[in-house]
Order: structure tokens, then C-alpha cells, then sequence
């Protein structure tokens, strides 16, 4: 008599999962199953990115994968009893994973293998389309490569949206004795995770894409500079780098190609600064990340004085999918000049949040109500802040402008990162705009004055605005003190921080005890 | 016990420490690896250890003393048995963590940045975990903990000291 092929049942590692508790879940799943005598294959897969079902238990049927969810471990024995193991319908199904419309709408070109398998399995990784892009750059000689990235008009998705292709081009052609590619793992903004979630979840793609690069630019080292508030990004990354060096998928000969790279992962210090790329160098040569200025651009003389790719992961992560499908392929999807995909990730005062995948052109409107279902108490939305706490706070009035970066650059706002965080109506927009004043002076590299003294006095023209003390007086200093700011700072910390602090006077004026103006 | 000797490594920690220098200080870089490599040993980075840092890695004191000052993560003085961190950053506000962190500092008796007078717990702020769509999030050690609110927060913090009192 043969034994019955094991139950194969799901349960996510990723950390955002295991905070609502899916640690649990697994262990209760295993004794329920082990006291029932069941066999199971239990995988801890990366997230589905559906984080209102979280934890979102899976198990694999005939018809497909069925999802359950949000389980509680106190909910494992009811649903052994209705027979969850072979899909039957319990008051936690969501269906199959694959039809429930939060995922079924979305446009998974980055984050395609998202929650398939294990993150550690190099096997499910190329089973599930990975090393597909790594074998065809081998085969392409590196000008071929560049052009390939250009052709797809992917711009940086860590922010500021440069064209990746002219960066990779530049380090290309500066003559070096030895050049590095970096990787810009330090995903400080607030409502951002896709870098933790790519990284806890799909971590071969980051090194795939790192990999790619070396070759296009000729560099044999690469570093990966993450936080050290992401311990479970850190832990998976250090496990993927080991085994993919195992699997010559680095070191001295990568995929038998001839081509040497090798990667090693370095850790912040908690420091929202070195999120700016050369603050993030200096950091990674051991000083204080103290913002360098330009020129020289770190492609010319970046990481030890040597030309450096500086790349954020999604950028990074999505070039595997270029090479393997084409330029053509990606630059197909979004509208104007903002090509391809942007993982959006909705946070806040959301019902549903998560991260939804998508070709640029959608609204904040189409993000925020048929993906978030609104907000997580079921008040108003009243404001969103975009992009980080950088970001410009968006009304409802403008929730119908496309989500393409230069259709938000147009309106003073910016997509950055992709970060959403909505607001309800309880929200005091002045408090917030304080604390961006705030945040910037907490976090200032301290370099130049605009951004270490400005921030300061933000921080105090706004507490008297707020306090009604000579109101008029201190908003237009306020307005002052933001120009300077905007203008005389080294870097986008400074330089952005007017942007949450202006949005928020411009649009939302009775916060600050200011009559709104009827002709806005 | 005074102050000084609080704030001096037990010898057997300093041997594994000076291992631990030793093992860094070809890296390229090695500054930052090494003060958490330190950091992970001791749990803070003593102030006795910078000259043989700066030593081990060619660099002035005042240089050590820059980094250790720069990163909000370097600690000078030994935490708490455990780290809380509670996220301040937008999204967890919207979802109240402002309430949760005045719950916080009420029960624990404690500011930011204080460690409890049992030395169980220190709180620390923390912008963004990356857990934002299960706001409002906080972190103990090494595990995040997401949709936190006042009762989770105490259930959480008897938990850390009940498993203590079992130990």
C-alpha cells in the first residue's frame, strides 16, 4: 500500500505575516496535522502582498491554490474540520489565491514569483522563470545589455526616477581598475516595504539583477546596504547570498560564464540618511553618512574612489524580467515616460493593505477605494501622503491625477518609492507638517545649513503658527524658510522636506487656523 | 555598584570582543561591521573599547567617536534585557501609535530612550519597520509585531516578563 501524497500547505515567513502572527499558525497547523495523523509538506512561502488577509494560509488542490485568511492559530482545528486540506469552504476562504481580485487585477512583472515558493529554493526560483534573464545577458556583450535597459525606459524606483539605463551607461564607459555595484537596500521612507518584502521573499531576483549589472558595467563586487530594522531581510539575504555562491550563481565564475562577482550584504545603523545614495557610500566606507556633493557622480567616483552603480532593489529586481522577456516587454506597460510597473504599497489608515503591482497611470483614486476598499476605519479619507515622508500630502480633490511621474511632478507631488499612507478626516495636517520639519532635523546629515539650522527653525515657526502667535508673520517666514530650504540644500532631504509641510498649508489651510482660500 | 563599573565590559566579554576586532579589521570598510559585531556581543558599544578600535583599523579616536555618535543604533550605555521600539513614523500614526506610545511610557513607568528600573525593558523610538500595512507596528529584539494596540502592547510586555520570571 502506497502512502497518500502529503498535504501541501502554505503558511508565510515574511516578517510582515509572522507580526500578525503566522508563527503560530504554522506550529498550530503542524500539531493539528500531526495529531491527525495527516502528512503534511508545510512551505513557508514569501507574502502574497495581500497583508489584510495576513496570515494567509494556502493549500494546493486540483483546481489550484485556496486561500484562507486572515487565520488565527485559534482558528487551525475548525478549519481541519471543514476539510481545509482539500479546499472545502469555511468562513475564512477567500477562493483561489489567484482569482481573488486584489491580486487577479494586478500587473506582477517584479514581484511575478511573489509567495510561489520557498524565498531559499533556487529550484522554485528557476522553476519559476528565475536565472532566465541572468542566461541571456551572459550570452549579450555588455553594450548589448545597457541598451536593453534603456530601450525598456526603466527609471529608478528608489525615488528619484532617473533613467537606470544612462547611469549604467556612464559606469560602463569610465575606465576603472575595479568597479562596484551597490545596492540601495535602505528603505527608510514610511509606508514603504516593498524592498523588505522582495528581499524576505524573492531574494535570487535581487542577486540576479545585481549579477545582470556586473556584467553590463564590469564590476566583480557588489554590496547589498540594508537596515538593520529589517533583521528577517537581513537573515534570508545572508542565506541566499551563501547558497547562491554555492550554486555558482556567484564567485569567481558566475553560471560558467567566465565572469566573476561576488556580493556581500552590509548592514545600516539606523540612520534615514544613508538612504541617499552617496550619504549610503560614505557609510559603507565606515564614516558617518555625511551627503558628498556632485559632481563627481558615484558612477564616475563612487564606492572607494572607484565608478559605482548605486541602484534601489526594485530597480535592480526588475531587471531580470527585461532581459528575459525583452525591453519591448516592459516598456509596453505604464504611459508617457514612466515606463513598465511600480509596486505600490498602501498603507495607513487602509482596510486593505498590501502591495499591488501595477503599470503606471492609475490613479490614487483607483489605489486607495477598489484595491483599499478606503480607509481601516471606515471614516473619510482625507489626505495621502505619496512617496515618503518626503512626500506631498494629495487631497481628495486630486485622488483622479494618473499615478506617472511627471504627471505628479506637475502638481508639486512625487510617486518616489511608491509608499501611499492615507489619512481619515482626524487627521490634523498641521501636526504632520511639524513632523516632517521634524523628521528632517532629527535626521540631517548635519552637512549644510539649510537642512540642519532650517529644519530647526521649522519645527518652531510652525509650533507658532499653530499657537496663533502672529500668524501672518510666521507663514510668510515659513514660506521663506521653505524656499531656502528647497533650494540651498545639498541633498532631497532638505531640499524635500518643504514639500509635506507646503502641501499640507496649500491644501488643507484651516488646520493652521487659516480660512481656506475659495479660488483653490 | 557605581557607574563606572556598570559601564565596564565583564573581562570574558572583552576577550571575545578583541576576537571580534581582530576578525573585522581587514574588511574593506570595516567600521560599521565591526560595531555591530560588537554591539551584538555586548549588547552597547563601551566607550574604554574606541582607542583599540581606532587602533585596529587605522583610524583616529575622534573618528570612532563620529561614527558612534552619528547612527541612532550605537548605544553607549548597556540597554535593557530587552529592546521595545515603537515605530512613530506616518503610517503608524494614522493608526494611532501616537496613543499606543503614550500606553507604552504610562506602563512601563519609562521615557523614551529609559530602561525600566528592573532592567527588563528599555524604549526606544523607531521610524518605520516596514510593516506598514499592518500599522501600527513595534518591534521586540529581533521580532516585529504588527496591528499593535494598548491591550496587545501589555499582553506582549507580561509575556516578555513572564517568560523572564520562568527562565
Amino acid at each position: 500500500m502506497s502512502t497518500p501524497a502529503p498535504h501541501r500547505v502554505y503558511v508565510p515567513g515574511d516578517s510582515g505575516a509572522l507580526s500578525v502572527g503566522a508563527g503560530q499558525v504554522a506550529q498550530a497547523i503542524q500539531s493539528e496535522a500531526a495529531r491527525s495523523g495527516l502528512a503534511l509538506d508545510l512551505i513557508r512561502n514569501g507574502s502574497r502582498g495581500l497583508y489584510w488577509l495576513e496570515p494567509l494560509v494556502e493549500v494546493e488542490t486540483a483546481a489550484g491554490r485556496v486561500a484562507y485568511g486572515p487565520v488565527r492559530a485559534e482558528d487551525v482545528p475548525d478549519l481541519f474540520a471543514a476539510g481545509f486540506l482539500a479546499g472545502q469552504p469555511h468562513r475564512l476562504a477567500q477562493g483561489l489565491t489567484a482569482a481573488i481580485p486584489y491580486l487577479a487585477g494586478q500587473e506582477r512583472l517584479t514581484f511575478a514569483r511573489m509567495g510561489l515558493g520557498d524565498p531559499l529554493s533556487l529550484e522554485d526560483y528557476s522553476a519559476n522563470g528565475g536565472l532566465a534573464g541572468l542566461e541571456r545577458a551572459i550570452g549579450l556583450s555588455p553594450d548589448q545589455i545597457v541598451q536593453e535597459l534603456t530601450a525598456s525606459g526603466l527609471r529608478g524606483r528608489g525615488g528619484a526616477a532617473f533613467p537606470t539605463g544612462i547611469k549604467w551607461a556612464k559606469v560602463r564607459e569610465t575606465a576603472a581598475d575595479r568597479k562596484y555595484v551597490v545596492c540601495n537596500a535602505d528603505e527608510g521612507d514610511s509606508g514603504t516595504f516593498s524592498d523588505r518584502m522582495l528581499m524576505e521573499g524573492d531574494p535570487y531576483c535581487l542577486i540576479e539583477g545585481m549579477a545582470i549589472a556586473a556584467l553590463a558595467v564590469g564590476a566583480d563586487q557588489g554590496y547589498i546596504y540594508t537596515r538593520s530594522e529589517y533583521p528577517h531581510a537581513c537573515r534570508t539575504l545572508g542565506l541566499a547570498i551563501e547558497r547562491a555562491r554555492a550554486a555558482g550563481l556567484l564567485g569567481p565564475d558566475i553560471l560558467g560564464s567566465g565572469h566573476a562577482f561576488d556580493l556581500e550584504l552590509r548592514m545600516g545603523a539606523g540612520a534615514y540618511i544613508c538612504g541617499e545614495e552617496t550619504a549610503l557610500l560614505e557609510s559603507l566606507e565606515g564614516r558617518p553618512g555625511l551627503v558628498r556633493s556632485k559632481p563627481p557622480l558615484p558612477a564616475v567616483c563612487g564606492l572607494f574612489g572607484r565608478p559605482t552603480l548605486v541602484n534601489n532593489v526594485i530597480s535592480l529586481a526588475s531587471v531580470p524580467i527585461i532581459l528575459s522577456k525583452g525591453a519591448a516587454f516592459y516598456r509596453d506597460y505604464g504611459v508617457g515616460r514612466s515606463h513598465g510597473t511600480l509596486p505600490f504599497q498602501l498603507a495607513g489608515n487602509i482596510r486593505r493593505g498590501g502591495l499591488v503591482e501595477k503599470a503606471f497611470g492609475l490613479t490614487l483614486g483607483d489605489l486607495l477605494y477598489d484595491y483599499g476598499g478606503g480607509s481601516a476605519s471606515g471614516r473619510p479619507i482625507r489626505a495621502v501622503q505619496v512617496g515618503g515622508p518626503l512626500g506631498a500630502y494629495v487631497p481628495e480633490s486630486r485622488f483622479d491625477v494618473p499615478l506617472d511621474y511627471d504627471a505628479y511632478a506637475r502638481m508639486g507631488a512625487m510617486i518616489g518609492h511608491g509608499g501611499i499612507v492615507a489619512f481619515d478626516d482626524r487627521v490634523d495636517m498641521a501636526l504632520m507638517a511639524r513632523h516632517a520639519m521634524a523628521f528632517c532635523a532629527q535626521e540631517s546629515c548635519g552637512k549644510c545649513t539649510p537642512c540642519r539650522i532650517g529644519s530647526r527653525r521649522g519645527v518652531e515657526v510652525i509650533d507658532r503658527i499653530i499657537g496663533n502667535r502672529e500668524r501672518a508673520k510666521n507663514l510668510a517666514l515659513l514660506e521663506s524658510l521653505c524656499d531656502t530650504l528647497r533650494h540651498g540644500s545639498l541633498c532631497a532631504l532638505g531640499g524635500m522636506a518643504p514639500d509635506p509641510v507646503q502641501s499640507a498649508l496649500r491644501h488643507f489651510p484651516e488646520d493652521f487656523g487659516i480660512a481656506p482660500d475659495p479660488k483653490r | 555598584m557605581s557607574d563606572t563599573t556598570t559601564l565596564d565590559p565583564a573581562r570574558e566579554d572583552l576577550a571575545e570582543v578583541r576576537a571580534l576586532i581582530e576578525g573585522h579589521r581587514s574588511m574593506p570598510g570595516a567600521m560599521l561591521p565591526m560595531l555591530h559585531a560588537i554591539q551584538g556581543c555586548l549588547g552597547w558599544v563601551p566607550g574604554r573599547l574606541v582607542p583599540e578600535i581606532a587602533e585596529a583599523l587605522g583610524r583616529s579616536r575622534a573618528e570612532v567617536q563620529g561614527v558612534l555618535d552619528f547612527y541612532h543604533d550605537f548605544r553607549r550605555a548597556p540597554p535593557g534585557r530587552h529592546l521595545v521600539q515603537i515605530c512613530r513614523a506616518e503610517s503608524c500614526q494614522a493608526m494611532g501609535s501616537e496613543a499606543l506610545e503614550a500606553q507604552a511610557r504610562a506602563s512601563l513607568g519609562i521615557d523614551l530612550h529609559e530602561t525600566s528600573p528592573d532592567g527588563a525593558l528599555t524604549l526606544e523610538p523607531v521610524y518605520c519597520l516596514g510593516n506598514c500595512a499592518c500599522s501600527p507596528a513595534i518591534r521586540v529584539d529581533d521580532e516585529i509585531h504588527g496591528r499593535m494596540d494598548p491591550a496587545a502592547f501589555d499582553a506582549l510586555i507580561r509575556t516578555l516578563r513572564g517568560g523572564e520570571a520562568g527562565a
